[in-house]
Formats: structure tokens, C-alpha cells, sequence
């Protein structure tokens, strides 16, 4: 299957070579044929920008400052509360804007560095084979079998909640995923004609692994690391709603915690932060999902 | 098949092995001495010095340490981590600092109650996952077809605590009617409606996602087999549709869904740590998360170690399965 997607990529990559300015226009006509075949993927790539655009502008969007008491509490929803205000009288509709800064930011950074880190040891494991590549492999095998939240859980607990914690831990859980499809395509990929070209002319392995292989699996990568975007946003909240989150963030996850302890109940400051987290996660997921689809041929006709 | 066994259980242990010493070490850099909190304020300074005697926190962490100079190595005949392994190994896992309760009575105890809920997962999720992947791979495009994919996009990107919350708050708010918590938890043999109706709705929950991966896996699965020439021999040998979709076509399709349902129990144990916190069960997730936050390393190691232990027996268990599944796949 990693073949398969390999040789979507490459062919990615060509599509891309011979992009001027002056095709401004075609790229554009060309991005609309896409959106119109991937509906889906349109919507969930609209519902992550409108989250972005929320994250960035927070201040202009939302009425009030995510701590400020702007209310009674527990009101229900009016025209200067759109959400209402949960039991401190906060504004729920700002805590929903704010709260998107740190689950975005969170998410995007953790993939990243645990992204690179994983396309990293899959090219090396891919590439050496043999005794390291079985230690990788194990290794890979059992962390991605392991409950992923009770590991997280004992990191967080032992390194104390902070922003850069849950950084850390999160980029740990993206590693293995991503390293073992980077490393099966490097796998196929090896035994092409040009990485026996630059062995025979002399290049040493590092010089292979970077300019030949990392180029050709860094777009698979990045695919891999689109589709977990999702799940990562999902643990964070997890963290967060099991207390063992950023600690004085305004955090969707920490929201629905601190809604579900105080009686009486108040359903809007229930809803609303959930409602936020599984809209980011099933923008990137539907998102997420496209990309694989459309780089991966095989599965292209399935849909 | 049985040299593969014996392989795979030896890979496995040697997995455990790496997966402890982690834990181990992980939950030593955890900030606060337990004895200092079992000893409460104002405490002496050989008060705690008796309280890490007692606890055994005053010994070396490992049976093998390197010290600087020759001989390198030193042997401890008494440490923290041999200690405590031999007295998994024996059975004997001492008691625990938060309740001073033997730890073995405590596992004995809430073992069932996790144990149901996962059982009930799986069947839910089987049941659900299943039928409508297959309804929705066999009317492809159909509105039928619309609907289970877009729930299982849904049912994937929902919170396990978002929905578990719900199911708990929504009812009583507009109902008057709660689900029972497990504070007064029934056992299945006592009262079996009672103990369904504490035990349902958090497996629904911990199924939802579940069931939404592999309603959409069996679809994508079934879709390609059926895409296979031996199905338009099937059907041109004038076996009923039924015959040709349910013996040619899912039996041929199940190896992924098996993979990934081995995989998804091995996550519900995270997710069943969420649920019986929300849904007050007293399971092992429960009692996972409290020894975490109580600084009971002890039990959270041992804990740690017996979800490995789960997960590599349910993989052995998977890929033993494929060989039924698959007669072409023979292990040596």
C-alpha cells in the first residue's frame, strides 16, 4: 500500500515542477476542479480556515476577553451573549474563539516536530535495514499498540502540565505512526535506479538519504501528518478534560471538565466547547482523508 | 506456526521489558516524595526517613547499577524495580499507599468491571461496525451509503468525554432520568438488568468511535474485494448474491478489520480511563488514574505493565487469526 502512495507522491511532485506566475489563473481553475471532485475535503479544508482565521484574529472576533466576567452566570443565549456565559459569568462564545489558540497551536507544532522526527527515523530505518531497522521496528510496533493516553497521562504527570509538556508528549505519540509509512516507502523506493546511481558514484549514505530519498517521502510525510492532525487535537482535549492540561489556558477541553463538575447543569457550557473541538477535528479529518485520496490512486475509485 | 509463537511471545516480553523500565524511570522524575504525602504537614524529618524505609524508597533503583570507577558494575540484591517485578512475577504486588489495601484484592475486584465493558465495546462495535460497512459498500452512493459515512466521519471526530458527558447530562435535563453511576455498582450475576443499564451506556459511548473505524474499514475493504475477478466468477458461476458478498466477498475482506479491532482494544483502555471516571465505575482505568494522581508509582507501573501485557497478547492473537482468515498466509 506505502508503494502505492509513493508513487502518488512522485507524481505530485511533477505536477508541481513547472509552476509560474504566469498560469496564476490555471493553478486557480485547477484548485476549483479539485475542490468540486473532493466536496468533502473542500468543506473540512473552509472549516480548518475558518479556525485559523479564528485563532489569529481572536481579539476582533470575539466580544469579550475569554476571563473577563462579562455577565451573570449561567445565563442562557441573547444578542450580547451569543452562546451564553457558563457559571462564572464568562462569555462562552469568546471562551469558544480563544480556546481555538491553544488546540491549533498545540496540534499543528506537535505534528511538526514529532512529523520530522518520524520521516527522520523511517528514512534511517528504511534505508539501513537489518539489526536497526528491527530495533525501530519493534519499537514503533509497541508504541503505537500501547494506550496511547495512559502514556501520555504519566509523561504529563511526570514532567508537570505545562504548554511545552504537552508539546513534548504529543509529538511522541505522532512519531510512530509516521515513521513506519515513511519508512515503507523508503523500502520500495531504495532499490530505484537512481539511489544505485549515487552509490555507484561514490555518494556516502548520508548524502543519499538527503538528497535522494528524504525529497521523494517528505510529501508522503506531510499526508501522514495531515491525517493525525485530528487525533492529536482529540488527546489535548483528553489532557485537558482529565485535568492534566495546559494549567490556566482557555482550553475547550478543560471547559466541558469545569461544565460537567458544576451543578446545576448549564447544557450551553457543555455544547458549545465539545461542539468546538469535534468541528476542528472533523475539518482536518475530512481534510485529512482528501489528501490521502487524492495522492493515493488505488483508493481513488473506491469513493 | 509455533516457532512464530514462541518468537513473537519473546519479541513481546523483551517489548515489556523496555515499556516497564520507561515507566519506571518516567514516574520517578514525578515532582513530590509519596512518602512526604503519606506523611502529611508537619512531619519529621525521621518520620519520612521511617515512611521511605517502609515504602522501600530509601533502596537503589535497579538490581544492576554503573558506578564510576572498577568494578563498573554493582549488584543490589534488594531494589526498587527488581522488587517490584519479582512481586508481579510472584503475584505479590504488596499494598498500595493510597488505601493501604493489598493491591492484588483491588485488581481482583475491578478486573470484571473493566473487563464487561470492554467485552460489551467489542460486541457493539462488531455488531454496528460491521453490517453497516457492508450495506455501505455493497448500495455504494446510495442515501443509505451517505448516511453511515458521514456518522462515521461524525463518530470519529467526537470526544469520548463530550459524548460521555452528554449521554449523562442530556437525559437528566430533560427527563429527570440519569443513567445509574457505578457508585452503587451491581455485579452482572446479582442483578443482570441493573448492571446493563450502568454498563450500556458507557460501552455505546466507548463504541461510537470504535464502531465508526470499522464501518468505514470494512467498507473500504469490501469495496476493493469486490472489485476482484474471483467475484464476477462468483457471480457467473450463478452463486446467490448473498453467497458472493458474504462468503466470497467479507470473509475476504475482514483481515484489516480484524488488525484494526485488535489495535482499537488495545486503545479502549485509554478511552475505558475516561469513561469509568465519568461514569464512576470502579474498573481499572479508574483505579489507573487515581494511583497516578495519589503518586502510588507502585501500582501504576504494575497497571502499565499488565495493559502491555493485554496488548501483546492481543496481537499474537490477531495475527494468528489471519492465518484462519487467510489459509494462503502460513507462518514460519
Amino acid at each position: 500500500m506505502s508503494e502505492e502512495i509513493a508513487l502518488g507522491t512522485s507524481g505530485f511532485l511533477e505536477d508541481r515542477a513547472p509552476r509560474t506566475g504566469a498560469s496564476f489563473a490555471r493553478r486557480i481553475s485547477k484548485y476549483a476542479t479539485l475542490a468540486r471532485q473532493n466536496p468533502l475535503g473542500a468543506l473540512g479544508l473552509v472549516i480548518i480556515v475558518v479556525f485559523i482565521a479564528m485563532a489569529i484574529f481572536a481579539p476582533l472576533v470575539a466580544p469579550y476577553t475569554p476571563t473577563e466576567f462579562a455577565g451573570r452566570n449561567n445565563e442562557t443565549m441573547s444578542s450580547s451573549h451569543i452562546f451564553g456565559t457558563e457559571r462564572l459569568g464568562r462569555d462562552i462564545f469568546s471562551r469558544f474563539v480563544y480556546g481555538s489558540r491553544i488546540s491549533l497551536s498545540v496540534a499543528v507544532i506537535s505534528v511538526l516536530l514529532g512529523g520530522s522526527i518520524g520521516i527522520l527515523f523511517g528514512v534511517i530505518s528504511g534505508y539501513l535495514g537489518g539489526f536497526i531497522d528491527s530495533i525501530f521496528q519493534r519499537t514503533v510496533d509497541a508504541a503505537i499498540a500501547f494506550p496511547a493516553l495512559l502514556l501520555l497521562l504519566i509523561i504529563t504527570q511526570a514532567l508537570g502540565p505545562s504548554y511545552r509538556t504537552i508539546v513534548f508528549a504529543l509529538m511522541l505519540a505522532v512519531i510512530p505512526g509516521v515513521t513506519r509509512v515513511v519508512r515503507g516507502a523508503v523500502l520500495s523506493e531504495r532499490n530505484n535506479q537512481y539511489v544505485e546511481a549515487a552509490r555507484a558514484s561514490g555518494a556516502w549514505a548520508p548524502r543519499i538519504l538527503i538528497r535522494h530519498l528524504l525529497p521523494n517521502v517528505v510529501a508522503l510525510g506531510i499526508i501522514v501528518m495531515t491525517t493525525l492532525l485530528g487525533g492529536i487535537i482529540l488527546a489535548e482535549s483528553a489532557l485537558s478534560f482529565l485535568g492534566l492540561g495546559i494549567p490556566n489556558a482557555t482550553s475547550w477541553g478543560q471547559d466541558v471538565s469545569k461544565a460537567r463538575e458544576s451543578l446545576p447543569y448549564h447544557i450551553p457550557a457543555v455544547v458549545f466547547p465539545g461542539m468546538a473541538i469535534t468541528l476542528t477535528v472533523l475539518g482536518f479529518n475530512l481534510l485529512g482523508d482528501s489528501i490521502r485520496d487524492i495522492f493515493d490512486p488505488r483508493l481513488r475509485g473506491s469513493r | 506456526m509455533q516457532t512464530f509463537i514462541v518468537r513473537r511471545l519473546l519479541i513481546g516480553v523483551l517489548i515489556l521489558f523496555v515499556l516497564s523500565v520507561t515507566v519506571f524511570l518516567l514516574l520517578r522524575i514525578v515532582p513530590g516524595d509519596p512518602a512526604i504525602q503519606k506523611c502529611g504537614l508537619n512531619c519529621k524529618e525521621d518520620q519520612i526517613k521511617a515512611i521511605r524505609h517502609e515504602l522501600g524508597l530509601d533502596k537503589p533503583y535497579f538490581p544492576v547499577a554503573f558506578e564510576g570507577g572498577a568494578p563498573f558494575l554493582t549488584f543490589n540484591t534488594a531494589s526498587q524495580y527488581g522488587d517490584w517485578l519479582k512481586g508481579v512475577v510472584t503475584g505479590d504486588l504488596g499494598t498500595s499507599t493510597v488505601n493501604n489495601r493489598p493491591v492484588s484484592e483491588s485488581i481482583r475486584k475491578r478486573f470484571p468491571v473493566t473487563l464487561e465493558l470492554m467485552l460489551l465495546t467489542l460486541v457493539m462495535t462488531i455488531f454496528v461496525g460491521i453490517p453497516f460497512g457492508v450495506v455501505s459498500a455493497v448500495w455504494k452512493n446510495s442515501p443509505a451509503d451517505l448516511l453511515v459515512r458521514f456518522t462515521a466521519i461524525f463518530g470519529l471526530a467526537v470526544p469520548v468525554f463530550w459524548v460521555a458527558t452528554l449521554v449523562l447530562i442530556l437525559p437528566q435535563e430533560w427527563w429527570g432520568y440519569a443513567p445509574p453511576l457505578g457508585g452503587r455498582y451491581v455485579h452482572l450475576m446479582d442483578n443482570p438488568f441493573e448492571n446493563l443499564k450502568q454498563f450500556l451506556p458507557p460501552a455505546a459511548v466507548l463504541a461510537l468511535s470504535s464502531a465508526a473505524g470499522v464501518m468505514r474499514l470494512t467498507r473500504s475493504s469490501l469495496l476493493e474485494t469486490l472489485r476482484q475477478d474471483y467475484m464476477r466468477t462468483a457471480r457467473a458461476k450463478g452463486l446467490r448474491e448473498r453467497t458472493v458478498v458474504f462468503s466470497h466477498g467479507l470473509k475476504n475482506s475482514l483481515i484489516p478489520v480484524v488488525t484494526v479491532l485488535g489495535l482499537q482494544m488495545a486503545g479502549l483502555l485509554g478511552g475505558a480511563l475516561i469513561v469509568e471516571q465519568i461514569f464512576t465505575l470502579p474498573g481499572l482505568g479508574d483505579y489507573t488514574f487515581r494511583a497516578l494522581f495519589q503518586k502510588d508509582f507502585e501500582v501504576v507501573q504494575t497497571m502499565t505493565l499488565y495493559a502491555g501485557v493485554t496488548v501483546v497478547v492481543l496481537n499474537l492473537a490477531v495475527d494468528v487469526s489471519y492465518a484462519w482468515l487467510d489459509p494462503r498466509i502460513r507462518y514460519s
